[in-house]
């Protein structure tokens, strides 16, 4: 990131006022005697993780003339979340101004969170190994018959019309077919978010191989490469941009299918939390779920964005 | 009436590498239905020999690139032949090198593994690994190894280009212009690397340009094109001792021959080179 995308700052009184705004949260958290029953401390410790961060935060910048530029920029941000924090628990915990228990406060969610910490922590992993491996194979999939469509005529003759009807499919809709076909909870799961991996990135895998300059290929015949050697080195590379098109696309769509097929049948992940919650009309375990689940995908995306980025490397400063 | 084809007759001439005979290349409009079509080429002849520097020359459109890429394999006539050393072109070939209008460097690749491309399509990068960093410093681009294609001026990704072309030692060179975006400076360095190229590689060259004078110091043929339909209109000899001078007497009297050919053939010179 460059010094010209930290536009916001205003005034310096917004730095101060965001590093006041978690401890401010906190104090409010303490003066006030809380309307229900609930264990707050873990609530309290994650106001004072928040509020240490930023005064560490701040600390540094106060040497590191990039970071203080950073930290400016986002005064504003940090100011906004503790308010936010703070009016929520006032409203919630403290008040009961919002109705519970379908408005559960941020207490209440936190306590949630480290009490039943292991049970989070398997369903997260749950979670996060059903996407894994059903996202790994939908994506090759994809690659390999976006590749095919993509390089061969006869290939794209043949799977192309298939993939165009079968592909808009929403996997969700599959569900009773994949059950007989595949009936572990499981390997139901993986195949749906399989499915629905693999639509868009074979797509955007054809069309980036069908879209590369005529000339490329020319350049290379001309070098003496032979076919294999134009797939290998100047179709699939060239088409990489598409394919993390595809990819992008089919992580948010798989996230959807995975909640949903683990509220239909698994025995574990977060969708299967979320749906045994609710059925005990504990809302401060949903929110805690979709908190998670929040959480453990923007950490799925920042990996897949990494490795895109290092693939992609060449595109740097090619494209916005 | 078919186009003059200059063919020398003493006895030491090198032999006629590149044959065109008689070849018509017409283009229809893509749209369905519609009937236009454009004669890029008609009834083309042309022979080169051996080592042989040719220039082609003639306004926008004439079918220059058409000529260059039929040579190269990369389009088929409707109606002649084209032969290479005897035999007919069925495709392309690793030993007719050719470098395009624009730089056309693979962007995905770094400038190192754009010029070593050739040697791995081949499979005999092991055997020339070592010529990789001789064609890179010979391009003037050391220090730009790990760069990309965006990265560098248009004219380093020219050069890169030819480097690419030269290091698969190709026995004719096809040309497109490669100088075409440079500026004058730039442009006479790599003319003078052309030169010292195609010399010490004995190659066959055919140089598409715009300019009259890159053609008239560099060529042993100058070949000038006129358009719709694309034709040769005349073949001048520009066989006069090297190394030249830009000044000498040859040299100026030459251009103004080519310069008459032109407005004798009813094209415009191109106005920055009507001196
Ligand atoms: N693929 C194509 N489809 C249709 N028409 C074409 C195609 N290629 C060339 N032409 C036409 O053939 C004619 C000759 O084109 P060509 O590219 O050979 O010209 P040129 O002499 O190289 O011109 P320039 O100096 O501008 O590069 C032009 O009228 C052009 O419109
Ligand atoms: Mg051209």
């Amino acid at each position: 990131m460059n010094k010209s995308s930290y536009w916001k700052p205003r005034s310096n009184a917004w730095q101060v006022l965001a590093a006041l705004s978690y401890p401010a949260a906190l104090v409010v958290n303490i003066a006030m005697r809380p309307i229900i029953e609930v264990d707050e401390r873990p609530y309290r410790v994650f106001l004072l993780a928040l509020a240490a961060h930023t005064a560490v935060c701040y600390l540094r910048a106060f040497h590191d003339e990039k970071l203080a530029l950073k930290y400016n920029h986002r005064s504003q941000f940090t100011f906004a979340a503790g308010a936010l924090l703070m009016v929520w628990d006032v409203l919630s915990s403290k008040t009961g101004s919002l109705p519970l228990p379908f408005f559960p406060g941020p207490a209440q969610i936190m306590e949630v969170l480290f009490r039943e910490r292991s049970a989070h922590a398997l369903n997260c992993l749950y979670s996060l190994r059903l996407f894994a491996a059903g996202f790994a194979a939908g994506a090759f999939c994809g690659v390999v018959s976006g590749i095919l469509i993509g390089w061969s005529k006869l290939w794209d003759y043949w799977l192309f019309p298939v993939m165009k009807v079968v592909g808009v499919i929403p996997a969700i809709a599959l569900i009773p077919i994949v059950l007989i076909v595949m009936p572990g909870t499981f390997s139901t799961a993986v195949a749906l978010v399989a499915i629905s991996a693999w639509f868009p990135v074979a797509f955007t895998t054809a069309r980036g191989i069908k879209s590369i300059h005529k000339s490329y290929f020319e350049a290379a015949r001309t070098l003496g490469a032979q076919n294999g050697y134009m797939l290998r080195k100047i179709a699939i590379p060239g088409a990489v941009p598409s394919i993390f098109t595809g990819i992008s696309t089919a992580t948010g769509i798989s996230f959807s299918t995975l909640v949903v097929s683990e509220m239909v049948g698994a025995r574990g992940g977060l969708g299967y939390y979320i749906n045994i919650a609710m059925g005990w009309m504990n809302y401060a375990s949903v929110y805690a779920a979709i908190l998670l689940m929040a959480v453990s995908f923007t950490l799925v995306l920042a990996v897949i964005n990494a490795i895109k980025n290092r693939l992609l490397a060449w595109q740097k400063g090619l494209v916005k | 009436m078919s186009s003059p084809s200059i063919v020398i007759n003493s006895p030491a001439a090198p032999p006629v590498i590149i044959e065109v005979k008689n070849v018509t290349r017409v283009f229809w409009d893509a749209r369905e239905k519609s009937e236009k079509s454009v004669s890029a080429l008609e009834n083309v002849d042309l022979s080169v020999r051996k080592g042989e520097f040719v220039s082609l020359i003639g306004p926008s459109g004439c079918g220059k690139t058409t000529l260059l890429r039929l040579i190269a394999g990369l389009d088929a006539p409707q109606s002649g032949e084209l032969l290479v050393e005897g035999e007919p072109v069925t495709g392309t070939s690793h030993e007719r090198g050719y470098v395009f209008q624009q730089a056309n460097l693979f962007p995905w690749e770094t400038v190192e593994e754009n010029i070593a491309f050739g040697l791995k399509a081949r499979g005999v990068y092991e055997e020339y690994r070592g010529d990789v960093a001789e064609y890179i410093a010979m391009a003037g681009l050391k220090g730009f190894e790990r760069s990309y294609p965006h990265q560098i001026s248009g004219g380093m990704a020219q050069r890169a280009s030819l480097a690419r072309a030269l290091i698969n030692r190709p026995k004719a060179l096809l040309l497109d212009e490669p100088m075409g975006a440079l500026d004058s400076f730039t442009r006479m360095d790599l003319q003078e690397k052309l030169l010292e190229l195609w010399q010490k590689f004995s190659a066959t060259i055919i140089l598409v340009t715009h300019d009259i004078d890159e053609a008239v110091y560099l060529s042993d043929r100058i070949v000038i094109m006129t358009p719709r339909p694309g034709r040769i209109s005349e073949i001048i000899d520009a066989d006069y001792p090297r190394p030249r001078s830009r000044s000498s007497a040859r040299f100026v009297e030459l251009r103004n021959k080519v310069l008459e050919k032109f407005h004798l053939a009813g094209a415009e010179a191109p106005v920055e080179y009507a001196i």
